[in-house]
């Protein structure tokens, strides 16, 4: 599409085309192409096809794991009852979807309106990671079709995960509302655009009392474990906090590496504002980043020191949990302190990436690797690496068709 | 103790109720960290020094429970020699609420130990249940409502003895399922467990667990040198409905005794404390924070309104 743009092809950004006539909802889908360009177009793009074999492979797999159950799909065990799917699915996807809310904050309710260009893209990364979380999680469920029943069938308010359920289905609805602005824009419903506006404080509060309790929910989620999560990723006192705090960089990091993806992949749809912006913004939010990272570092050895847990450093499990602080905490945090000092967006992306990937790291030591570390070691089984890239290539893909149709990295064109 | 239940029911209330729980929580953990039980609550004392392995409680349990056939007959021996997943000795499955180990230990000969659900007296699978399934009856047992199982198992999480079992290989009613003490067919009416009748050797004793705790002690100080000077699950979690004594060091028999005397509750009480200082001082403090922030645009604009006045006037 970037090749396109150099042929002459502009993308709908506008409710009109230029003769003046609206453009049908269809033609807004097709992106203002007609069907068959759209189509040649989606058949030259590599990646396409890369989707295509993922879920030639994957959608029999997730087929079957409904068809025969999750002993066929996984290597669930009474040990193990959670593996990749939760782990990855909730526990990695939900931290590195924060975004929402500390985009919301920033611009809604701090006044930062310099960080406009970017602040649809953190709701909408927001949006589709909770969405995707709620899918893995209906994957993994026994019986997904009793969803609802923590809601209203048989509700059991002092557990966590009830907050859990309740929380991100709330807050669902609350990115929802956070982002009809964008499709309000462009179906042409300025009506609903200015509801929002006028309630949009109250949204973003409610996003941030949501976000701090769920985030810390999930980590408060293994607080029922002690004694089978290691003890250096185990803290009574400061589980919450942990995963709440590590949420914050890790969401901003996503952020900053999505936005590095949509500057080059899809070029062709952002608007000047956003590409001329976006140095800026990164540096920006890499300050933000970084604060997060330190109050982290400092806070994951005060649950060390409450717990005495030195002795464990020595071990094995040790070397491990300091490589992870390494990868994870230590490096972004140089290399964030050094784009904000010398204003180099280049290393704040890379970063960005060390972050991301040691938030993952983390969540998959506390829910998986040192889980049970005084029993055994389990490696889900490949199925669940299968459904697990199936349904993760599936967000991928809907997160990129949003973004060629709805004004999220660039401006509508049309006053409401 | 009451008081825990009607704090219970009285938060089936939904959103409203999350606020609720995590005041009168706090307010109550106190108490919830000193609840010890029931006060006429039933149990089982189970002396391994009696054990000889016999399994005639396994075949109890699975006619008992309607369970299906197993594999192998409960005559058959060989099975001490097995394995379970991930190298672990056998235990619970939704195939079998009760399993008999054998342990070579050091302290010579082999000791055999029946493992099943302890019925914890606050439970773990209990308070981790977002359905609230779980039950702690009045009599001891911990039993649960498989209609309302969403099938999320941090219930199995929760566990410190890794008890409830999932019928994973089930697709359309996959559901938790372990030992509940007998409780629909026998303890509701007063009676012990299959097991505890079944058994040929009088290794397990039902009672009242007040009762049981002072057999214990009695036997104990009777044999000295005979028993372990510990009653495992006296305290263990908060204390359990099912005791165990031992001649050999309970953790040459496979009992984890690094797990304290907390039960899981007391672990979870700090996130839940902070639930509704969130839920309360957050909406003003971040309302706050906008206010703080926007106050420039809110003085450009009252410095507006302050010349179109004194214009006004002049």
């Amino acid at each position: 599409m970037n090749r396109m743009l150099e042929k002459g092809f502009r993308p709908i950004d506008t409710l009109h085309k230029p003769d003046g006539t609206p453009w049908s909802f269809k033609e807004k889908m097709m992106l203002g192409l007609s069907p068959q360009e759209y189509w040649a177009a989606q058949l030259r793009n590599p990646f396409n096809w890369i989707l295509a074999a993922i879920f030639a492979v994957g959608t029999p797999i997730i087929v079957g794991r409904f068809i025969f159950g999750l002993g066929w799909a996984t290597h669930g065990s009474y040990d193990y009852p959670w593996g990749l799917l939760l782990g990855w699915g909730l526990f990695v996807m939900v931290p590195l979807s924060a975004s929402g809310f500390m985009m919301g904050t920033t611009v809604e309710l701090f006044g930062r309106k310099d960080f406009k260009p970017i602040e649809r893209l953190g709701l909408l990364n927001g949006l589709l990671g909770y969405f995707f979380a709620v899918v893995f999680l209906q994957v993994d469920l026994g019986q997904p079709w009793r969803l609802i029943y923590p809601m209203f069938v048989s509700l059991g308010p002092a557990a966590v995960l009830f907050l859990v359920a309740w929380h991100v289905a709330t807050y669902l609805s609350v990115q929802i509302a956070e982002l009809i602005p964008a499709v309000s824009e462009w179906m042409g419903w300025p009506k609903a655009k200015r509801f929002i506006k006028q309630i949009v404080i109250g949204l973003t509060v409610a996003g941030i009392i949501l976000s701090t309790l769920h985030q810390g929910a999930l980590g408060a989620l293994f607080t029922y474990a002690p004694g089978k999560v290691h003890p250096l990723w185990y803290s009574s006192a400061f589980q919450w906090f942990h995963f709440l705090c590590s949420a914050i960089f890790a969401g901003l990091s996503m952020l900053i590496v999505v936005s590095t993806l949509t500057k080059w992949f899809m070029r062709w749809r952002c608007d000047e504002t956003f590409l001329k912006s976006l140095d800026r913004l990164t540096v920006g939010i890499a300050k933000g980043a970084a604060l997060a990272l330190v109050t982290y570092l400092v806070i994951k050895f005060i649950g060390v020191a409450h717990d005495n847990d030195w002795k464990y450093l020595f071990s094995g499990w040790g070397q491990w949990f300091m490589f992870e602080i390494a990868l994870g905490v230590i490096v972004p945090l140089v290399l964030f302190t050094s784009a904000v000092r010398n204003n180099n967006a280049t290393t704040a992306r890379w970063a960005a990436l060390f972050a991301v990937l040691g938030i993952a790291l983390n969540r998959l030591n506390t829910s998986l690797v040192t889980f049970n570390w005084n029993l055994y070691q389990e490696i889900p089984h490949w199925r669940e690496f299968v459904i697990t890239i199936t349904v993760y290539a599936t967000y991928i893909l809907v997160y990129r068709a949003v973004l060629a149709r709805l004004p999220i990295l660039f401006t509508w064109k049309d006053k409401s | 103790m009451m008081k825990k239940i009607d704090r219970r029911n009285f938060l089936k209330g939904g959103l409203a109720g999350t606020a609720a729980l995590a005041v009168t929580g706090k307010a109550t953990s106190g108490k919830a960290a000193s609840f010890e039980g029931y006060p006429d609550s039933m149990g089982v004392l189970v002396d391994l020094t009696k054990c000889v392995g016999c399994r005639t409680c396994e075949a109890a349990c699975n006619k008992e429970q309607g369970l299906p056939e197993p594999a192998k007959p409960f005559n058959d021996t060989s099975v001490f020699d097995e394995t379970g997943h991930g190298g672990m000795p056998r235990q619970p499955t939704e195939k079998a609420y009760t399993v008999v180990n054998r342990y070579d230990t050091e302290s010579g000969g082999p000791v055999y130990r029946k493992i099943q659900c302890n019925h914890c007296n606050e439970p773990g699978c209990l308070t981790s249940c977002f359905v609230n399934a779980y039950t702690k009856t009045p009599e001891g047992a911990v039993i649960y409502d498989p209609k309302v199982c969403v099938g999320c198992r941090t219930c199995m999480i929760a566990c410190p003895f890794h008890i409830p079992a999932y019928s994973y290989s089930s697709t359309i009613n996959p559901i938790i399922k372990k030992c509940i003490f007998c409780y629909d067919t026998r303890l509701k009416f007063g009676r012990p467990p299959a097991c505890v009748e079944a058994c040929p050797q009088e290794v397990m004793v039902f009672g009242k667990r007040a009762d049981l705790l002072r057999l214990a002690r009695q036997r104990i100080k009777e044999n000295p040198n005979k028993y372990i000077d510990h009653i495992y699950g006296e305290k263990e979690m908060g204390g359990t409905s099912w005791l165990y004594l031992s001649g050999v060091p309970f953790e040459e028999v496979g009992f984890n005794t690094t797990l304290g005397n907390e039960p899981v509750i007391s672990y979870v009480k700090e996130f839940l404390g902070i639930v509704p200082m969130v839920l309360t001082i957050w909406p003003a403090l971040f309302t706050g924070f906008h206010l703080l922030a926007t106050r420039k645009e809110e003085a450009e604009a009252g410095k507006k309104d302050n010349n179109k006045g004194e214009g006004g006037r002049s």
